[in-house]
């Protein structure tokens, strides 16, 4: 090779050759993810300006405090520890199945290839429990002079600053009869019927005000940051993780075999690695700080 | 170097690495970096009474580190530095508008709380954990 004979630097930008050295694919998936981290870059930047814009803003500590299987424990940012634990390793699979590619080694890709799409799966199934927890959650707030049980949705935030017993007692006296049915609901196991029957004066004698833990709403904006920025990064894990299983079929199907080099999922590599490394900023931005 | 002969343009490649001893080494980094941020992380919910500089000091903290992350998966498991300068240069320098974007918007909506805070009376006295109090500059910001 001229390259080991020779000690003459190559100018790379005199023609007749890539200035980058890379394959026309590479290259432009290069130039997309570039052009992507500026659209998610785009979409945290505006939640970090409304936020800086708001004297309040909930802790991450407080509602994402949930496990699946341990209702009622306080285990604050664990599970989307998993979540995080999951997508890196997802991410090492997916570079030993290029490095694989590397190697010619049609079987390492097809394991590695599948461990990523198994954690691909498991990333979204993940994301979809917590949707449903937030979206399905009961959390008593004071609305006006008055308690109410809302959920994390787009247009409400149930985690604004505590409010004083004295305050959330006297809102009780003004709560309506189906709010206090929900109110008696989250601490004692009775049939729904049952509550429904009772008086507003036979409910509020069963409500202890100091252990509802009475918050304002909080920003509206939360749950639409919330959900637009992670369900855009889940749109990214979901076409992600089709990417790759067009990837096992080719190369099931020996496509890259006779291509003579597994370039493909090198590009389909770059893509998942890029799903990785938003969701450290999308931890960073929701959950961390 | 044979997966290369397809592609004219790719004159020059380096034979792949033999082991994956440095990607579960760069795996390790990652996790040990991770855990360190849910610690810090977990220290400030763990000392809600900490003053407020000491907060925004581990948050700087926590944010270094995430870049550090970024760093290890842009350049190891995507291989941009294993690349040649030309192509690194191609990716990083355009990232380089964030600076100013970050800067330009954060400042942006700091500088509206603080105006918010001054005009709307309603929201000094309902959404504020400590109100402004007459002749306290601190909390003006930089933006007002």
């Amino acid at each position: 090779m001229a390259t080991t004979a020779t000690v003459t630097k190559t100018n790379w930008w005199n023609g007749g050759k890539s200035p980058f050295n890379v394959e026309y694919g590479k290259l432009m998936m290069w130039y997309f993810l570039m052009s992507d981290s500026f659209t998610f870059g785009a979409f945290l930047i505006s939640y970090g300006t409304i936020r800086f814009s708001t004297n309040y803003w909930p802790s991450p500590n407080d509602v994402f405090n949930s496990f699946p299987g341990f209702e009622g424990v306080n285990l604050p940012l664990a599970f989307v520890s998993l979540m995080t634990f999951i997508l890196i390793m997802s991410s090492v699979t997916m570079v030993l199945a290029v490095h694989s590619g590397h190697h010619g080694n049609k079987k390492g890709v097809v394991k590695w290839l599948s461990w990523t799409i198994v954690g691909g799966l498991a990333f979204l199934a993940c994301q979809a429990m917590e949707w449903t927890h937030l979206l399905t959650g009961e959390h008593p707030v004071l609305i006006g002079n008055q308690l109410d049980v809302i959920s994390q949705t787009t247009r409400m935030n149930p985690w604004g600053q505590h409010v004083d017993l004295a305050a959330a007692t006297s809102a009780l006296q003004h709560t309506p009869h189906d709010v206090l049915v929900k109110l008696v609901g989250l601490h004692h196991e009775v049939p729904q019927q049952q509550l429904a029957a009772m008086t507003d004066e036979q409910l509020r004698g069963m409500i202890n005000v100091a252990e509802l833990h009475v918050r304002e709403t909080g920003p509206v904006a939360f749950g639409g940051f919330f959900y637009g920025i992670t369900g855009f990064h889940g749109f990214h894990v979901f076409s992600g993780v089709c990417i790759n299983i067009a990837m096992l079929v080719m190369t099931t199907n020996n496509v890259f075999e006779r291509r003579g080099h597994y370039l493909m999922i090198e590009k389909a590599g770059l893509y998942w690695h890029f799903v990785d490394l938003v969701w450290v900023f999308v931890f960073l931005c929701f959950y961390l700080i | 170097m044979e997966h290369n002969t397809q592609f004219a343009e790719v004159t020059h490649a380096h034979a792949p690495s033999e082991g994956t001893a440095r990607i579960w080494k760069t795996f390790w980094i990652l996790l040990v970096i991770t855990i360190i941020e849910l610690s810090l992380g977990l220290t400030m919910y763990l000392f809600p009474a900490m003053p407020s500089w000491a907060h925004l000091f581990i948050k700087g903290v926590i944010c270094i580190l995430s870049l550090a992350k970024a760093f290890y998966i842009v350049s190891i498991f995507m291989h941009l530095g294993d690349e040649i300068r030309n192509m690194i240069m191609t990716i990083v320098v355009p990232l380089m508008l964030f600076v100013w974007f970050i800067g330009a918007f954060l400042w942006d909506g700091n500088a509206y709380r603080t105006m918010r805070n001054r005009y709307d009376k309603y929201k000094e006295e309902h959404t504020m954990e400590r109100p402004i109090q007459k002749g306290d500059t601190t909390q003006h910001g930089f933006g007002g």
